[in-house]
This record gives C-alpha cells, structure tokens and sequence, in this order.
C-alpha cells in the first residue's frame, strides 16, 4: 500500500459520496484491479457505509410530546381566549350581539343628556322646565328629556318626563291641570331600557298593524 | 408538509402553542434519533431533545420561513449535543463515599475510558455495536456521520446544520469513514 499514490484513497472517497469524475472513476478501477492492498481499503470503506446504515431507526420515548409542551414557557392568555371562541361561534355571536346591543341602549341614554321636549302651540318653556299654562289644552302627547315639566293647564295625551320630574302635578295638588293619558317618570337606566323596548315593541306592532 | 408546517409556525407566532405540539409531533422522531446517536444515552438524548424543542420554540420569531425548518432544527440539536458532549460535568464528587459500602467511593464506579476489551465488543449485539463505535467517533467526525449516513441528509443540507462550508463537511466525512474502519479492522 505504501507503494500507492495518495490520491487513490481520495478517490475512493469521492467514489463512496457519489461524485467522483469519470477518468478518476476509470483510474481508481484500473488500479484496484492491480493492487490488492488498496482493494481491501476499499472493500473496509464500503463495509464502514453498510455498518453505520444498519443502524435501526428508533422513534422518540412515549409522552415526548407532552414533556415538550409541559417545559414551554406559559402562553398569552389572548391565544387561549381566541381558541375559546373559535370552538365556541354560536356563543361568541351571541355573547357579541348583547354587548353591541346594551352599549347602544346604554350610549343613547348616557349621550341624550339635552334639554328637549315635544313641541305644542301653546306651551311655555322657562329655563330647563316646561309649562302648560292655566285655561290652555294642549292636544297631543309630550315628552321631555332632561327637564322638568310643570301642568296648571289640560293635556290631552300622554306625559312622559324622561330625567325630569313633574311640578306641581295634577297627582300631587288639587288644580284644574289635568292629563287624560298616562303619566311616566323615566329616570333609572333600566326603566330607560325598558321603556326603549316598550317603545321598538310597539312600533313592530304598528308596522304589523298597518300591513294587516 | 414545509406548507403544513409554515402554517403551524405562523399559528405559534400568534401565540397558539397547541400548534407547536403539532410541530413537535412531525419532528420528535428525526430529532431524538439524532440526540441518541451523538450522546449514546436514551435519558440524556430525551433531555437534550426537549430542550431543543423548548428553545425552538422560544426563537421561533428569528426562523426564516424561506428555509427548511428541519434544518435549523436539527441546527439547534446539534449544536446542544455538542456543547453537552464537550461541557459534561460531573454532577457528584468522585470523591464522595458511597452510601452502604465500606470505603468506596466514586473513584471505583467509574468506567474505563480506555476501549473495552474485544471479546467483550465481539459479544455485543449489532446494533448495540454500532452505537458504541459511533460514540467513540471525535464528535466533529460524529455529527457528519450521523447526518449523512443515519439521516441520509444531502451534503448541502449538513453545511447548513453544522455551518461549516461545504469541503470542511466532505474532509470530516473521509476522516469519519477512515476512522471508523481503523475501529473496525478487527470485525
């Protein structure tokens, strides 16, 4: 083997990766057909391949997954909450319809904190209350937002006095005021949303009238 | 499947680590076969392999989805191999007096560093042999043979992992097969 030029082994490694040159692939042939030596080193490599590829292939201990996923650093919470409404749409619409429903309500009560009323011919309005005079009838409902409302006179319809309330009321003193409809004092939220449903229900109903 | 697996990476990137399971599922088997072949013991090639994982997941935000993700895994494998193969340290004191013996210590547990004698490697199951010559590669000769002749991984693809240009991966292969068939001379 001494006698063997160097590069006959790199050769024989260019040959084991698969990327020896023809002519040095004709050469390192011609020479392991002389040379027993180096085709003993040849036949030693070619074994040393097959060896370390009959190596099984073995697969990752049970529960590898787990420990894995039980080591990672805790996730945010966002992920969670996102996984949560992605397994759960129905819920998800209907938990979002509600907020986006109770805000509105909510906002149109909260931003509605004008002064304004029902305009009527023949009443009068001093600062932040409105007053029926004496001798005077007024026909048609009223509502006043944010005021209050005082009656000396006749009112022929309903009352309602959202965040006000009522002077000198025909309940509440002996006069010639007098209302025919109904009076409402709307002052929590709650009677705020109900008096908001009250008024959708009743305007569906109109609707069904009519087409009836 | 590289689809598949971007897919899942974006999903980790949003903060989703039930897609990372998933992750860990396709690449276990590849990943711990490695560790096992480099270090020779199931326990710490679990170890090492977890925290592979563990680290992938931390850096994932710095993985370029251009490239293969096997390849910067097996990036992260390696490189935890060999620092575990060139930093270990003993965790207890040779010195320390074992406990139901009388005057032993640790001196006399531990096993010859020299090469066992050779009836005992010709008695050892094949597939035990071929573990044990592949631990007694240097472990720059052994992280090449394992990709390239465990993993079948292209050459390229090893330059990549162990980021080393390419001639310096086919040398240590030569000098990998070279060594092993000195080992083996006596089969």
């Amino acid at each position: 083997m001494s006698m063997c030029p160097d590069h006959i082994v790199h050769y024989m490694h260019e040959y084991l990766d698969g990327e020896i040159s023809r002519e040095h692939e004709l050469e390192l042939k011609a020479h392991l057909t002389d040379c027993t030596s180096c085709q003993q080193h040849m036949h030693e490599l070619s074994k040393v391949v097959a060896f370390v590829q009959s190596a099984s292939h073995i697969s990752a201990p049970d529960h590898f997954v787990e420990n894995v996923t039980a080591r990672l650093p805790k996730e945010r919470s966002r992920a969670g909450v996102k996984r949560w409404f992605h397994s759960h749409p129905l819920l998800t619409a209907a938990a979002l319809f509600m907020i986006l429903m109770s805000a509105s309500l909510f906002t149109s009560f909260n931003e509605d904190q004008q002064f304004s009323f029902t305009k009527q011919p023949n009443i009068v309005v001093d600062g932040h209350t409105v007053i029926v005079p004496e001798g005077e009838t007024v026909k048609g409902n009223i509502v006043v937002k944010n005021g209050d409302i005082q009656i000396d006179g006749v009112v022929d319809g309903n009352v309602t006095i959202i965040n006000g309330t009522i002077i000198n009321g025909s309940q509440y003193m002996a006069s010639t005021a007098n209302v025919t409809g109904e009076i409402q004092e709307i002052d929590q939220a709650f009677d705020w949303l109900w008096y908001k449903m009250k008024d959708l229900s009743k305007d569906v109903m109109s609707l069904f009238n009519k087409d009836n | 499947m590289d689809a598949l697996v971007n897919k899942r990476i974006k999903e980790v990137l949003n903060g989703d680590q039930n897609a990372f399971a998933e992750i860990v599922e396709i690449y276990q088997d590849k990943l711990y076969r490695v560790c096992f072949r480099m270090l020779g013991n199931k326990h710490e090639a679990e170890d090492i392999a977890q925290e592979a994982f563990v680290r992938a997941f931390v850096n994932i935000h710095t993985f370029d989805s251009n490239r293969k993700f096997s390849t910067w895994l097996y990036r992260i494998g390696t490189n935890l191999c060999i620092d575990r193969i060139r930093k270990k340290k003993p965790d207890y004191y040779l010195d320390a007096d074992i406990a139901g013996t009388d005057g032993l210590n640790m001196y006399s547990q531990i096993a010859s560093t020299t090469e066992l004698p050779e009836e005992e490697v010709v008695k050892m199951e094949m597939q035990e042999r071929v573990q044990y010559e592949i631990t007694r590669l240097p472990d720059k000769y052994r992280a090449v043979i394992i990709l390239k002749y465990m993993e079948d991984l292209p050459l390229q693809e090893i330059s990549e992992i162990l980021d080393m240009p390419l001639g310096t991966v086919k040398t240590r292969i030569h000098r990998g097969r070279e060594a092993l068939r000195k080992q083996l001379s006596n089969m």
